[in-house]
C-alpha cells in the first residue's frame, strides 16, 4: 500500500472509529438506569443491626443471630407503593420455602406495617423496626423496595434495586442462593 | 449575516446560563454569611452538604434537597461533625454507604481516568490532528508557490530570450 492510499484510508478509518466508539459509549451509557446506584457493600460484611421485632416489639432481632444462615432482607414500608408491585413475588417465594426473608421495615409507623401485612400477606420469616431510617442509612438504602442478599457468612452478596422482579429472582437471585446454600 | 448574529446571540445565552449556573452551584458560601448568624459548624455544614449528593433525587445536593433521605443524612453528617470527626471522615462514612456516587466530585482513581482526563486527551488529539492538517496545508502551499515560481522563471526566461533575439 502506498503512502497516498494508507492516508487514504487512514482518513476514512478514523472518523468511523470515533463514530463507533461514540456510539458505544452512548449504547452503554443511555440504556443504563441511573437511578440503580452500584452498592459498595457487595462483598462487605452486612452492617450489624439489633432491632425490635415487628410483631412482638418486646423481642430484637440481629445479624449476629443469622450467621450461618442464607438470607434476604427485604426493605419495605406501609407507604411504599412500589412495594405493592413485588409484594405477591415475595408472599409466594416464602410459600416456596427456598430462603428466609427478612423484612425491614423502614421508617414506618409499627402499626401502619402491622396493618399492611394483615392486609396483603406477610412472607417475612420476621419483620424489623426502622423506626428513624437509621438502620437503612448504614444499609445505603436510598429508596424502597431494596432486597439484600446476605450469605452464610453475614457478607452481602447481591442488591436488587427497586422492586423484585420474577426474571431477578430467576435468574439471579435464586442460583446465588443455591450457590451459597451449599 | 443573520445566521452569524444568530450564532453570536446564542452563545452569549449560553454563557450568561452557564454563569448563572456557575453562581448557583457555588459552594463556598459568600463571606457575610457569618454575620447573618450562621456558627461556623452551620457554615461548615452547608458547605459539607453542597458537596454531597441527595441519592433520592440525584441531581441535587444534599443542602438543596426536601427529600426525607436528604433530612436524615444531613441529621447524620451533623451528628458525626459534632462528634468531632473530620470532612474527609464524613465523606469516607457516606461513600462507605452510597458509593462514590454520593460525591458531587468524583475522586481520581483507575476507574475515573476517563472521566477527569478524558477531555484533556481529546483536546491533546485534536490539537495534533490540526496541528498536522496545518503542517501538511502549510507545505503544500509553499511547494506550490515554488512550482509556480520556476515556471514565471521560465516563462521570464522565455521572454528574455525572446528580447534577445529581437532586433
Amino acid at each position: 500500500m502506498s503512502k497516498e492510499q494508507a492516508l487514504k484510508s487512514f482518513r476514512w478509518s478514523l472518523p468511523l472509529a470515533i463514530f463507533v466508539i461514540l456510539v458505544a459509549f452512548l449504547w452503554v451509557g443511555l440504556s443504563r438506569d441511573p437511578r440503580e446506584v452500584p452498592s459498595p457493600l457487595i462483598g462487605k460484611p452486612a452492617p450489624a443491626f439489633q432491632l425490635a421485632k415487628l410483631h412482638a416489639p418486646k423481642e430484637t432481632l440481629a445479624t449476629a443471630d443469622l450467621k450461618g444462615t442464607v438470607w434476604l432482607l427485604n426493605v419495605w414500608a406501609s407507604w411504599c407503593v412500589s412495594c405493592r408491585v413485588e409484594h405477591p413475588l415475595l408472599v409466594e417465594l416464602a410459600k416456596a420455602n427456598i430462603v428466609p426473608v427478612y423484612g425491614l421495615d423502614y421508617k414506618d409507623n409499627p402499626d401502619d406495617g402491622r396493618a399492611w401485612l394483615a392486609q396483603h400477606g406477610d412472607p417475612y420469616t420476621a419483620s424489623i423496626v426502622d423506626r428513624d431510617g437509621r438502620v437503612g442509612i448504614d444499609y445505603g438504602v436510598y429508596g424502597v423496595p431494596e432486597t439484600f442478599l446476605i450469605d452464610k457468612a453475614g457478607i452481602v452478596r447481591y442488591k436488587q434495586i427497586g422492586p423484585l422482579t420474577p426474571e431477578a429472582l430467576k435468574q439471579k437471585i435464586l442460583p446465588m442462593v443455591r450457590e451459597l446454600q451449599k | 449575516m443573520i445566521a452569524r448574529a444568530a450564532i453570536a446571540a446564542i452563545a452569549a445565552l449560553l454563557l450568561a446560563a452557564a454563569a448563572a449556573a456557575a453562581t448557583k452551584m457555588d459552594p463556598v458560601p459568600p463571606s457575610g454569611e457569618n454575620a447573618t448568624g450562621m456558627s461556623a459548624l452551620d457554615v461548615r455544614l452547608k458547605r459539607l452538604e453542597t458537596e454531597l449528593r441527595c441519592l433520592v433525587c440525584q441531581n441535587q445536593t444534599l443542602a438543596d434537597s426536601n427529600a426525607g433521605l436528604a433530612d436524615d443524612l444531613r441529621r447524620e453528617v451533623r451528628a458525626l461533625a459534632l462528634a468531632g470527626k473530620s470532612d474527609d471522615d464524613i465523606k469516607g462514612y457516606l461513600v462507605a454507604r452510597y458509593g462514590d456516587f454520593v460525591l458531587y466530585k468524583p475522586p481520581v482513581k483507575p476507574i475515573t481516568w476517563i472521566l477527569w482526563f478524558g477531555p484533556f486527551a481529546l483536546l491533546a488529539g485534536g490539537g495534533a490532528i490540526w496541528w498536522v492538517v496545518l503542517r501538511r496545508r502549510a507545505r503544500a502551499a509553499t511547494a506550490g508557490d515554488a512550482a509556480g515560481e520556476a515556471r514565471a522563471r521560465a516563462l521570464m526566461d522565455d521572454s528574455d530570450h525572446d528580447n534577445g533575439s529581437g532586433p
